[in-house]
């Protein structure tokens, strides 16, 4: 009796056991550590595993400087995730080490992405494929300190529109001390934060230019253009004395101190901005130009699926990759995190073109560009010494845009796949 | 030696076989290799072997993504025709030539004097030492503060009080490899001292008392005594510190995170340029090929120094 009932306790068991393993399906999802992102993520599991209780997915994260490396590595010993974030300048390397499967079209039907998605999403597409689509994307704007505008006397409810009227507003708020030494910022310079941004795909459109043609695989800036939008931005430094590269280490500091007028930076740049309580800031639209052409830089982080997920598991990752990219994560994402919807209908609603932070960054993103990057690291470190070149060595504009185009041609022709 | 005995008794035991038919002395050589196959092993699982394997990658083009694949000399002719590689090179040697001789006569000269210091001598030495003891990354980050321009650096600031121009430091093309080499000899000051101070220590005293009754005078006792009596400290600390001049990173790297390495390159040791061709680039043979390169270096520099410093029989 007893024998019989211990028998079927087992029995028991084991089907449940059986039961189980046949109904849950576990999927990993990783991304690199960043305390917002992994908390607005934790929520968005919580809410698909609530709508889909036979999926469960673990968050696994790594620190930023780690990231690449480990999903590369990972992929190289078979372990890796089934669903990752990934920078959208990653793709070509990604996409060569086969770590990404193209993302099936019965699920991401191309026509539904090219309508409902910003038009930047194009940057995840290879061939006839796109192979990962962001949750959220990320633009620029022009931060300013209302208190310097103030005392300055300018109206801090006007901020710049036009670059002519920046550079006005930057020179009345720029202070200098007896020898001449910067003490106040009327606007930062800061190659290595976004500047380098704004000088490829802003300025040198604005001065008439293109920064990149085929794809952005041929340098197209040693052009007047190009030649004129540096000219414009180390005269900043140089001639209009408005700010310097390196005052008070980096342009973001120098805002977050209160020591600069104003500062171009990203959505990203919302969450260390927003603890700020010395002064009062806002955010617009980047300066057009005197034709009124505007541009913008809108990157972004996608979600894409391991070429190594199959069966059970792919059919579970395109379940919560569609989740990730819907209206709703996009929603969960932009009140915690901060980022924009990458949906223009999720983006684009009322409350969002209104409210004056993200107003000014959502109306950047409809004339956006985003560079294919293909070395970021060297290609940014290339428009860093560009302009030290100007800066510190007094190399003359024109001579210094000749090395940087012929270095960053190069750049590109070895890390192309 | 005890617990070979031990071994060997319990090995006599009845019962205990194999090691009965086995001579003492076999016994004591397989105990005394067996303890070394330990460390032995994890030397050439975690050392030797990533060593050989980067001899190799070094003539491959591996990105990690894909196989690597055999493309001969071609690493290596790209780096010889690199001016970037040139710059660094120089840069690195820079650091080495310069900063290992101020390194240990500033260290010498302190420990001279200190030893001499009988007031708060154990509290002055430790403040040496401190540096030594703190990360490398939150020191460079101090002293990345200080080197601000005005109106938040430290130091421009007290050149400002005392009437003396300003300086761009880690901005300048020019200053900042030297600005960021006196934190290196600052932090390593800490270390060499203490060594230094060992060595003096251990000159018997005898010997200068001697050379007083002689009548020989403080500079002489200096030069025929002292330092020829310090040559094994001074050797093992140049090597010591020509090694760490050599792979200097933490500072660099630190200081300059917004520009590793910058401006345009000033500052950039070898071996940041194998983190940032292997890391940012994923250039992982062209890497290699570079670490291959510094592993050279290393080895004629060390075995340069032990040949010129060497015991004169």
């Amino acid at each position: 009796m007893r024998k019989a009932t211990l028998l079927a306790g087992l029995v028991a068991g084991f089907s449940t056991f059986a039961f189980n393993a046949a109904q849950a399906v576990e999927i990993e999802y990783w991304q690199y550590v960043f305390e917002t992102r992994v908390k607005a993520m934790d929520q968005l599991i919580a809410e698909f595993q609530k709508a889909n209780p036979d999926i469960t997915v673990k968050q696994v994260t790594f620190p930023y400087a780690d990231y690449q490396t480990r999903v590369i590595a990972a992929n190289m010993a078979g372990n890796g995730p089934d669903v990752l974030q990934l920078f959208y300048g990653w793709l070509d390397k990604f996409a060569a080490g086969g770590l990404l499967q193209p993302l099936p079209t019965d699920a991401f039907p191309h026509d539904k992405i090219e309508s409902e998605f910003f038009p930047i999403v194009s940057a995840m597409k290879r061939g006839d494929d796109y192979y990962g689509l962001p949750t959220a994307v990320r633009s620029l704007a022009l931060f300013y300190n209302k208190k310097l505008f103030t005392e300055a006397g300018l109206d801090p409810n006007n901020p710049p529109k036009t670059l002519d009227e920046y550079v006005a507003a930057a020179e009345k708020i720029a202070k200098h001390d007896a020898s001449g030494n910067l003490t106040v910022a009327g606007s930062t310079l800061d190659m290595g934060g976004q500047d380098h941004q704004w000088w490829r795909e802003v300025l040198i459109r604005q001065f008439g230019g293109t920064p990149y043609t085929d794809n952005d695989t041929k340098v197209a800036y040693d052009s007047e253009a190009g030649i004129k939008a540096l000219k414009f931005y180390t005269s900043l430094q140089l001639e209009k004395k408005i700010g310097a590269a390196g005052f008070m280490d980096e342009g973001q500091a120098a805002f977050r101190g209160g020591k600069a007028g104003m500062t171009i930076d990203g959505t990203f740049r919302l969450g260390a901005f927003g603890s700020i309580k010395d002064f009062e800031w806002g955010v617009t639209e980047l300066p057009a130009n005197n034709e009124g052409v505007r541009s913008n830089y809108a990157s972004y982080f996608a979600n894409g699926i391991s070429a190594k997920t199959t069966g059970e598991e792919l059919e579970a990752s395109k379940k919560f990759l569609a989740y990730l990219t819907s209206p709703e994560a996009m929603a969960i994402w932009l009140k915690t995190v901060g980022e924009l919807p990458a949906r223009r209908a999720a983006a684009l609603t009322e409350a969002n073109l209104k409210d004056p932070i993200y107003g000014p960054f959502l109306k950047g993103l409809e004339y956006a560009h985003t560079t294919l990057f293909l070395d970021e690291a060297a290609q940014r470190q290339n428009a860093i010494d560009m302009a030290n070149r100007v800066l510190l060595e007094g190399q003359s504009v024109e001579d210094s845009i000749k090395q940087a185009a012929e270095a960053e041609q190069e750049i590109i022709d070895a890390a192309k796949p | 030696m005890a617990t070979i005995e031990q071994q060997g008794a319990a090995a006599g035991r009845p019962g205990g076989s194999f090691g009965d038919r086995l001579s003492m002395r076999t016994k004591r050589l397989l105990w005394v290799w067996g303890f070394l196959a330990l460390p032995i092993l994890f030397y050439t699982v975690i050392r030797f072997y990533p060593t050989a394997q980067a001899f190799w990658l070094s003539f491959t083009n591996w990105d990690l993504l894909r196989p690597a694949k055999f493309i001969g000399i071609a690493n290596y002719a790209k780096l010889f025709k690199d001016p970037q590689f040139w710059k660094v090179f120089k840069n690195t040697f820079t650091y080495l030539i310069v900063g290992t001789p101020i390194s240990l006569v500033v260290a010498f000269t302190i420990a001279f004097y200190l030893d001499r210091v009988r007031f708060m001598h154990g509290f002055i030495r430790a403040l040496y030492f401190l540096p030594y003891l703190t990360t490398a990354a939150a020191m460079a980050w101090v002293w990345r503060w200080f080197y601000q321009p005005p109106p938040i650096g430290v130091i421009n600031d007290v050149f400002g009080m005392i009437g003396i121009p300003q300086q761009p430091f880690i901005r300048s093309v020019d200053q900042a490899l030297y600005s960021i080499m006196v934190t290196a000899i600052w932090a390593g000051l800490g270390f060499q001292i203490i060594i230094f101070m060992a060595g003096l220590r251990a000159i018997p005293t005898t010997f200068y008392e001697a050379a007083r009754i002689d009548g020989l005078g403080e500079w002489a006792i200096l030069r025929k005594i002292t330092l020829p009596l310090l040559k094994p400290t001074t050797v093992f600390l140049v090597v010591f510190s020509s090694i760490g001049f050599l792979r200097i990173f933490d500072q660099v790297y630190n200081m300059t995170t917004n520009d590793p390495g910058g401006p345009l390159g000033s500052t950039k040791p070898l071996v940041l340029m194998i983190y940032q061709t292997a890391f940012n680039s994923y250039a992982m043979g062209y890497a290699a090929a570079q670490t291959v390169v510094l592993f050279t270096i290393l080895l004629i520099v060390s075995l340069l120094q032990l040949w010129i410093l060497r015991e004169k029989k």
